[in-house]
């Protein structure tokens, strides 16, 4: 299946008709609103791309995703239906359930890759990308695990950290690149590799506080 | 002459505008409340503009101090601190410590406390109770008796009825704590909008009032809990980053530090061996004194008279930093901790605000100053900033507003899994709302139950943990083990309070658990405590009741006058005829008190609507085929 064939998929998903649980009358599924009573809906499942009205694309603008997770938490977060009905609260909460999971999950590098390997890629890894038989893979990481555990001083630390730090920069070019061209077992590889990288940060930094706290 | 017409005008426009919710609104009020270890505070606001509530005196802090008559009859606020010197054995304060805390929670608090527990069994769950003269009181009773005494205080400043209230907790309040936070509004007759976290609340009252925008911290050290909640601030979203705390760690340390430096010295000059309750007490308000009096002066000299006997103890300012600096070296710990968290440098904030009563300790400022490397603001008075954030909160969620406050969870969730590890369901500093889901599985061959217990907290192991609850998920089929596939799913909602449900996939059985923790009141002990509350009448629940019913109808006429509108040609005359009657006699009940009137009102309007309901499903069906058709069409052509 091609990436706009997905697309369409999930557009003409988006477009199904439901009921309005509140006037009865039409809705297309994954609007927040029934157009026609202004009820507020059931989020539904649909893309976290889509909840945003944003391109299914890796290679996200941070301040628009912000800007339209905002806009849409201003009218759909339970702080707005404190004088409604017990419905329109629960619904309420669940939208905004929905907007936190998808904004979380669209924010984050990591997990925005996950998430789209998940969309795109299950017919190349059907188990998805938690296996690791890359060589090049598997040697760089414990180069770089080594170096850590070799590494004495708060500054040997941090050279490892800035280390992982950079190319995590690359690795997160290198993945929107992939996405771009349809490669999701590439990209699945360098989800794994950004998992390891992130990883490997975030240890730098649990040593570094033990180093300079002693 | 001009004064005549605008005289008239009004006279004009009163019979309009005296309909019943009209009148029922401008005759209540909903306040914000900073209800606080050491002080309580009040406020309201008025087209975003907050005003804190203050007595004839100008005061605008109540003591969150409670004394009991020998009827049991509570006397709250500065006239109860004066029980303290003659009959200290009937004088309540900081019980904020003590919420949603049990026997062995008090254990690890440490020190000296100022209260008199009731003795419970090795083992024994349930919130600590304390022993105040001859009345058994748990700390929802306290906070309870504090915060009606606030909604009387706010009722006669405001000459309105209040009913309903933003309440404040501190951001690393646990669902424990906040939930006997929401029970204690609930016997002082108060609906609480929402709980609003303490930081999160000042911060609101930055941004409106002194339009602060970009990354600030905000550094909250109130009597006796500490919080510091990372935010950004921009267009009217306040979205917090990462938060962290303690839930035991204030200026009342301070005091204990003081008051224990006091009396070891007291101890030695008398040639005691023995602290009496009594002698504890006044060395703590003595060790307040001296505090506050250290925040402007460089030492002192002061006399603690207890049990007949005085003693004479000077201080001076570099002692008491000596005294303090531990406590306040951890706050920054934290405040690293949770910049770490955020993934937040020090430069990127823009500014530091201070809250609470302890930041006027000199040496915390110095120290917050000396970390963010930015001078701490404190243009809002510190003691005052939460109430105001809570009270612009309540005019936005009553009356409306464009501002939005996006909350995180400070502590991470999790459930007890093998070997007594915890694994977390729903990690520290997530956006909430938030409902995540997890899946186990049985470890037996035919096990058909399943012992689940719900942890807070940050370490691995279940015991580093704090437990919420526990409870058991019976009925699992008979299967081998590994087979079942249990969900379990964590709510936390926007204010911060836990739901779990759990269920098993393949049955459809499920569970819903309300969490009513480990250290919280069973529903048993809080139905008896309504009973027994004479604020709560049965009036009260009635016209609740009736005001949700009037919602849910107004709801439904809305929904059908627009679905008339929309697609109303869909009926003949007779059909509309008959939606007609039904809309009707739904406005008369609504306008009535009759509950079960409107909700059978409700029912057949319900009923006469079905086919049209159904016809606008079958248009909007069409309709959405034929965009269908158009859309493949165009296709086909630039195909």
């Amino acid at each position: 299946m091609s990436i706009d064939s997905e697309i369409k998929a999930e557009n003409a998903e988006a477009t199904a008709l439901i009921p309005c649980w509140s006037c009865k009358g039409p809705v297309n599924e994954g609007n927040p609103f029934c157009g026609t009573c202004e009820a507020v809906q059931s989020p539904g499942q649909i893309n976290h791309f889509v909840r945003f009205g944003l391109p299914v694309v890796y290679r996200i603008d941070e301040s628009e995703l912000d800007l339209k997770y905002f806009e849409l938490q201003r009218m759909l977060h339970p702080d707005r239906f404190v004088a409604k009905g017990g419905a329109e609260k629960a619904l309420s909460q669940q939208q905004a359930i929905s907007l936190n999971d998808a904004y979380e999950t669209l924010k984050d590098p990591q997990r925005r890759a996950d998430y789209m390997v998940h969309l795109f890629g299950t017919e190349v890894l059907p188990e998805g990308c938690n296996l690791v038989n890359d060589q090049e893979l598997l040697m760089e990481a414990m180069e770089m695990r080594e170096a850590l555990l070799e590494a004495e001083t708060a500054d040997e630390v941090m050279s490892v950290g800035q280390r992982a730090f950079d190319d995590i920069k690359i690795c997160i070019e290198d993945l929107a690149d992939a996405f771009d061209l349809h490669n999701y077992g590439e990209a699945c590889r360098l989800t794994t590799r950004l998992k390891y990288l992130q990883k490997l940060v975030d240890e730098t930094k649990a040593r570094r506080v033990k180093l300079m706290s002693v | 002459m001009s004064e005549e017409i605008s005289v008239q005008l009004l006279q004009i426009t009163e019979p309009g505008a005296a309909q019943d919710d009209v009148v029922t609104e401008s005759t209540t009020a909903a306040i914000g409340i900073d209800l606080g270890t050491t002080n309580s505070v009040i406020a309201t606001s008025t087209d975003e503009k907050a005003e804190v509530l203050k007595d004839d005196n100008g005061e605008s802090l109540v003591p969150s101090v409670v004394a009991y008559a020998p009827d049991g009859s509570p006397f709250v606020g500065g006239i109860a601190k004066q029980f303290l010197l003659d009959r200290p054995e009937t004088v309540v304060s900081s019980i904020k410590r003590l919420m949603g805390r049990g026997p062995e929670d008090v254990k690890s608090l440490g020190g000296v406390l100022p209260f008199d527990l009731v003795p419970q069994e090795e083992g024994e769950t349930g919130m600590v109770r304390l022993k105040v003269g001859n009345h058994i009181k748990t700390p929802v009773d306290v906070s309870g008796d504090i915060l009606g005494a606030l909604k009387e205080r706010a009722e006669d400043l405001l000459g309105k009825k209040v009913n309903k209230a933003v309440v404040t907790v501190p951001a690393y309040f646990d669902d424990a704590a906040r939930t006997a936070t929401k029970d204690a509004a609930k016997l002082a007759g108060l609906e609480v909008l929402r709980l609003v976290n303490e930081p999160t609340a000042a911060a609101l009252a930055y941004g409106l009032d002194k339009g602060a925008e970009g990354v600030f911290a905000v550094y909250d050290l109130g009597g006796g809990t500490f919080d510091i909640s990372v935010l950004r601030m921009q267009k009217g979203v306040f979205q917090v980053r990462s938060t962290g705390g303690d839930a035991a760690l204030g200026g009342d340390d301070f005091d204990h530090a003081i008051a224990e430096h006091f009396l070891a010295e007291r101890v030695k000059g008398l040639g005691e061996s023995n602290i009496s309750s009594s002698e504890v007490k006044v060395a703590l308000m003595t060790g307040r004194i001296a505090k506050e009096c250290l925040t402007s002066r460089e030492d002192g000299v002061w006399m603690l008279e207890a049990d007949g006997k005085q003693t004479s103890h000077s201080l001076d300012k570099v002692t008491f930093e000596s005294l303090i600096e531990e406590h306040v070296d951890r706050t920054i710990k934290i405040c690293r901790n949770v910049l770490d968290d955020a993934g937040i440098s020090r430069d990127e904030i823009k500014g530091v605000v201070l809250v609470g009563g302890s930041t006027r300790v000199p040496l915390v400022r110095k120290k917050v100053e000396e970390f963010f490397g930015t001078k701490p603001l404190a243009d809002i008075n510190p003691d005052q900033v939460v109430a105001v954030g809570a009270a612009l909160q309540a005019e936005a969620l009553t009356v409306g507003s464009n501002t939005l406050l996006l909350d995180v969870t400070p502590l991470s969730l999790g459930i007890e899994t093998m070997g007594g590890m915890v694994e977390k369901i729903i990690h520290r500093n997530t956006p909430i709302p938030v409902a995540k889901a997890q899946e186990f599985t049985t470890y037996q061959d035919g096990q058909t139950a399943m012992a689940i217990q719900v942890l807070q907290g940050e370490r691995e192991m279940v015991d580093q943990c704090r437990s919420l609850a526990k409870f058991t998920l019976r009925g699992i089929p008979p299967m081998t083990a590994g087979a079942a596939h249990i969900r379990v799913t964590f709510s936390v909602d926007a204010d911060g309070l836990l739901t779990v449900s759990a269920g098993e996939e393949t049955t459809g059985i499920e569970q819903q658990v309300e969490v009513k923790p480990s250290y919280g009141l069973t529903e048993d002990e809080m139905a008896h405590m309504l009973r027994e509350s004479m604020v709560h009448a049965q009036d009260d629940i009635t016209d609740r009741l009736l005001a949700e019913s009037r919602v849910e109808a107004n709801r439904v006429l809305l929904a059908v006058e627009a679905a008339l509108q929309v697609d109303g040609d869909l009926l003949n005359d007779e059909e509309r005829g008959e939606i007609d009657v039904a809309i009707e006699k739904l406005k008369t009940a609504i306008a009535g008190t009759e509950r079960p009137d409107i909700d059978g009102g409700v029912e057949v309007l319900d009923q006469a609507t079905q086919v049209f309901a159904e016809r606008r499903m079958d248009r909007g069906i069409r309709s959405a085929l034929r965009g269908v058709n158009v859309d493949n069409l165009e296709n086909k052509v630039s195909g």
